[in-house]
Formats: structure tokens, C-alpha cells, sequence
């Protein structure tokens, strides 16, 4: 592998992400500022029953959905009279590689061998690296995973190191580097020397993936109980999760389903630091992904996201890392489930929704993922102090991120933090705007500034005004 | 200095972007190191530790990079049981719902 400077190869970017998709983004631009986003969602080009088939195909999908009936029961126990929801939980950790991430890898895999590519890469630390390359090695594709893994220590994050090994166990090559966003330099310079399909996250068919995940939650809440879900409650990163659920929910009607999003708050810790990445005991999931992506989602490897969360959010809350590994104990303890911290993410916060929520209604908690070592709270935890993190028990509100982990001392302690929506979406207008690099824009990009972030129109023009911006026609 | 066979799946090890010459956008912490880069497959020829070698990885590729592990050992593991959780644990079953009287 030939490595050619950074800015040789950034300069060739939109060619080499062009080639290894076979998708021309440039017809869906309609002007510097808007795009059509519906014309990239249909340009994967499956209805939701032929990606049902395609999964189907390769084991993934039709997992089962359990109703937590112990930890609902301790809710209640919590809750003010005639409070404590249902909570409902979407196995996910049954689909083949562990996680929902398979519901992705199997369209995108799908769409590799579909045009004639003999093999994929992604780039990515997380449980999608494993996904892709089980779904490669079903169709018989080679993969390559690249992942941000060490400090310049050399010291790995027991979860990144796990979901490495995971990756090697179904065949692929694992390019691990240290702390850094060159990796996306790195990543363009694999797909060019190999040609292979760019399996990012972030196409419109990885999107169309998790549809089916939010559909069957819709259909099997309303099969068994009667009703569509009144909440479901989602682990927020790059804002894929997010936007394909609700998507799917919304297909199958469940149009007044609220859609909660959840990270766990990391607020303080800079994702490139190299000091800092092995302070972090949540590897994804987390505020270091969640806000920034929600703001500015075209910052990935494809020249525009499909994950567009704040189309989509109803609610964004955060919870502290001690809240999930006490999330984590409580699934095991209470229903004899053990599972990975992704899921467990979006559990801390059901527990607290659900008090809050009246009894007759169902909160569904949408993913779980496999656990394992390195991708477990003690491993975490012991990293942690060895990398000078604080354990103790305590008021979770005490926590701060890279510095003290605290575990609630009691079940009424865990709570969750509201993020301002309305904040985010003037971040998001702010930044699509600087982007574009406009100074006038017509009723249309207006409209458009309101579908990205459904913000209400003064709050658009009231952003607009602020940075000087003419709005025309 | 022991020798690695030829055909052992072994770990490699290359800086990809010097100190200093990092991403524009990287804290001073990350400026300061080198960007590197590990990647596991099978040693090409013999050689011995700290040699410059080829590997060939498991997406067919051949690599190039200084050999720094042979037969590399998954080390992640369970942890300690961490006192504070293992506690926490103890207190939610104790809490359990169905518990008998």
C-alpha cells in the first residue's frame, strides 16, 4: 500500500467515493444549499418488503422482542401512582453478528456483490466492521476493516480490540491505527488501491437497512398489545439508528410513536485527542458523535449522510456512564439478559421514561448487542482506572466524563439530561449554511432548512438574520 | 533473536504520518505523535523481529511494515470484578421483583 499525502488524495476524494459506490451524488444537489433527500433514499432502490427478502437472505432480521417484565415491575415500584410504562426490549444481539449493525451490512453487502465488486471495506471501530465482514464472508466477498483502535501507546480500548478480533474471526483484514481523523485518508487510499465497495454506514441502502428493524417493532407492538408504541428509545450516534427507525415506524404508521434518542454524555473529551480516547469507557453511542453529527451529518465517507437524525427526533436526552453499566447489571440481574452496552444505552433511559410515562403505555428500547470481552462494563471499568479514571458509587449527576465514573447507589437515582432540540437545530442551519457558503437563499432553501431540522420558520429566519443572510423570491 | 517462520500469522507496524505533520485540525497532543498503523496476516519470508517484511492479510493483500509480533495474542479480556458494580449487582437482585418471601 502506497500512501500518498493527505491532500493528493482528499483531492481525488469525491472520484474514489464515486467509483466505489457506483452512486453519483451530484444528481441529487439542487443548488449549493439543498439536495432531494426522498430521490437519495429511493436511489437504493428497494421497496421495504425486498429489503425484508434480502435480509431474510442472509439470516438477519425477525428478531425477537421481549417485554421486561422485572425491570418494568421495579419502575413501578418508583413511579407515581398510575405511572411505570411497559418496556419492551428488540433483541437485536440475535441477528448474525451480534447487532442491528447486520440489518445495515446486509444491504450494503447486498449492493457490492449486486454490482460486480469483489470486495468492501468500511471504516469503522464499531459493531459495523463485524456486520460487514460476516456479511462478506457469507457472500464470499473479501473485506477489509479500517478502525481507529490505540493511543500512541499503544494501548487498544478493550471494545475496539474485541470487535477487531470479531472482524479477523469472519475473515476480514483489519487495518488498526491510532487516534486520529487521517483515518479517512488512510480509508480512500484502500478503496483506491482495491477498487472494492465503499460499505459505509451512511448510504442511502445501509439506511434502508435499519427500516425494517423500526417496521417490526410497529408491527409486533401492534400485533400483541394492540397499539403502536408510544415511545421508542434509541441509542444516538451517527444519527443512522435514528433515521432508519423512525423511518420504518412511520412506514407501517406508527406516525405518533416518539422517537427518543440517547447518548451517553462525554461531554469535555475531544474525539482526536490521543490523550483522551482511552479516558472514554463508551467507544460509540455517545455525545462526541451524537451532537456533532445531528448538526453536520455530510462529515462522513459518502458526500451526503442518509442519517439525518434531526429529521426525525422527537426528544434527545443523555445519561452518564455509570447509569448504563447500572443498566447493564439491572438487565442482568432482573431478566437474565446479558448484553452489550449499546443497547443498554437507550435501557438507562427507558427505565427512567417509563416512570414517567403512564401504565398502559409501551416503551420500546429497540437494540440490544452482544457482549463479550473487552465489551463488557468490568473490563471497561478496570481500563478505566488503569488509565486514572475514578470508579465510585454515588449520584450518577456527579460523574464527569474522563475523570470519575459514578454508579448509582440506588435505582431511583437514574435520570437523564434534556438536550435542547432547538439548539441543535440552529447549529444545524449555521453550519449548512457556512458550508454552502451562501448569502442569499429562496423560499425553497427555506423549506428545505425546515425539513432537515423541522424547525419552526422563525427559527430558521431568526438564524438567517443572524448570520446575514438574504432570503429572496 | 528468534526466527519467524515464513506462512506465521504475525502483527506489522508502520507509521503512516510523522509528529507534525498530522491533520491540520488534530489537538496539540495528537499533533505530537505519529500516526501508526498495525495490521495482522502471514509473514511473506523468514525473518526476525524488528525486521522490514511483507505479510499477506487475510483480504489478499501484501503489506509492507516492520514485523513486531509473531502468533499475537487477543489480550482483551472479562477485567477485575469491579467492587462498586459487583455491589450493585447484589443490590438489584436483592430488589428483584419475584423474589420469594
Amino acid at each position: 500500500m502506497k500512501i500518498a499525502s493527505t491532500a493528493e488524495v482528499m483531492s481525488r476524494r469525491d472520484q474514489i467515493i464515486r467509483q466505489a459506490l457506483g452512486l453519483d451524488y451530484r444528481k441529487f444537489a439542487r443548488g449549493p444549499l439543498r439536495f432531494d433527500y426522498e430521490a437519495l433514499m429511493q436511489s437504493a432502490g428497494h421497496t421495504l418488503d425486498e429489503v425484508r427478502r434480502i435480509q431474510a437472505d442472509s439470516g438477519v432480521g425477525r428478531t425477537p422482542l421481549l417485554e421486561l417484565r422485572n425491570v418494568t415491575a421495579l419502575a413501578r415500584e418508583l413511579a407515581p401512582a398510575g405511572k411505570g410504562a411497559r418496556i419492551l426490549l428488540k433483541d437485536e444481539a440475535a441477528n448474525p453478528s451480534g447487532s442491528f449493525k447486520a440489518r445495515r451490512a446486509a444491504l450494503a453487502v447486498h449492493d457490492a456483490a449486486a454490482h460486480g465488486y469483489r470486495g468492501v471495506v468500511a471504516a469503522t471501530s464499531g459493531n459495523y466492521g463485524a456486520a460487514v465482514a460476516s456479511q462478506a464472508a457469507m457472500r464470499g466477498l473479501r473485506c477489509i476493516v479500517v478502525q481507529e483502535a490505540f493511543d500512541s501507546r499503544g494501548l487498544g480500548q478493550p471494545e475496539i480490540l474485541e470487535k477487531g478480533r470479531a472482524c479477523e474471526a469472519y475473515g476480514a483484514e483489519v487495518v488498526q491505527l491510532t487516534v486520529g481523523p487521517e483515518l479517512f485518508h488512510v480509508f480512500l487510499t484502500v478503496l483506491e488501491e482495491t477498487g472494492f465497495y465503499n460499505a459505509s454506514l451512511y448510504t442511502p441502502h445501509a439506511v434502508a437497512g435499519i427500516e425494517t428493524l423500526g417496521a417490526e417493532v410497529a408491527e409486533e407492538v401492534r400485533a400483541r398489545f394492540g397499539r403502536h408504541p408510544d415511545a421508542c428509545v434509541i441509542t444516538h450516534a451517527g444519527g443512522g439508528n435514528v433515521t432508519g427507525t423512525a423511518r420504518g415506524l412511520q412506514k407501517l404508521g406508527a406516525a405518533r410513536t416518539e422517537i427518543v434518542g440517547v447518548s451517553v454524555d462525554l461531554s469535555g473529551l475531544h474525539m482526536a485527542s490521543d490523550r483522551d480516547f482511552n479516558r472514554k469507557s463508551f467507544t460509540t453511542g455517545h455525545s462526541g458523535f451524537g451532537i456533532p453529527f445531528a448538526t453536520q451529518p455530510d462529515r462522513v465517507d459518502v458526500p451526503i449522510s442518509a442519517a439525518r437524525s434531526l429529521r426525525y427526533l422527537d426528544r434527545l436526552v443523555h445519561v452518564t456512564q455509570g447509569e448504563v453499566f447500572y443498566a447493564t447489571e439491572m438487565l442482568a440481574k432482573l431478566e437474565g439478559l446479558e448484553r452489550g452496552p449499546a443497547g443498554n444505552t437507550s435501557l438507562a433511559a427507558a427505565f427512567v421514561l417509563a416512570q414517567r410515562t403512564d401504565c398502559d403505555q409501551f416503551v420500546v428500547v429497540q437494540e440490544t448487542e452482544y457482549t463479550g470481552a473487552g465489551k463488557h462494563p468490568l473490563a471497561q471499568l478496570t481500563f478505566a482506572r488503569q488509565n486514572g479514571v475514578e470508579v465510585r458509587r454515588g449520584d450518577p449527576r456527579s460523574n464527569v466524563p474522563g475523570k470519575a465514573i459514578v454508579i448509582p447507589e440506588h435505582p431511583g437515582q437514574l435520570t437523564f439530561t434534556e438536550v435542547a432540540l432547538k439548539e441543535l437545530r440552529a447549529s444545524y442551519v449555521r453550519n449548512a449554511v457556512r458550508a454552502a457558503g451562501v448569502k442569499i437563499i429562496d423560499h425553497e432553501d427555506l423549506a428545505f432548512l425546515m425539513q432537515e431540522t423541522r424547525a419552526a420558520e422563525s427559527l430558521v429566519r431568526g438564524v438567517l438574520a443572524e448570520l446575514e443572510v438574504l432570503l429572496v423570491g | 533473536m528468534s526466527k519467524v517462520a515464513a506462512g506465521t500469522w504475525v502483527q506489522i507496524h508502520r507509521v503512516i504520518l510523522e509528529a507534525g505533520k498530522r491533520a491540520p485540525q488534530v489537538p496539540p497532543e495528537t499533533q505530537a505523535v505519529p500516526l501508526e498503523m498495525r495490521v495482522r496476516g502471514t509473514l511473506a519470508r523468514d525473518a526476525v523481529l524488528g525486521d522490514e517484511v511483507e505479510i499477506l492479510t487475510a483480504a489478499g493483500r501484501t503489506l509492507r511494515g516492520k514485523l513486531i509480533d509473531a502468533v499475537p495474542r487477543y489480550a482483551h479480556d472479562y477485567g477485575m470484578p469491579v467492587a462498586e458494580l459487583v455491589q450493585a449487582g447484589l443490590d438489584l437482585a436483592r430488589r428483584h421483583p419475584r423474589k420469594p418471601e
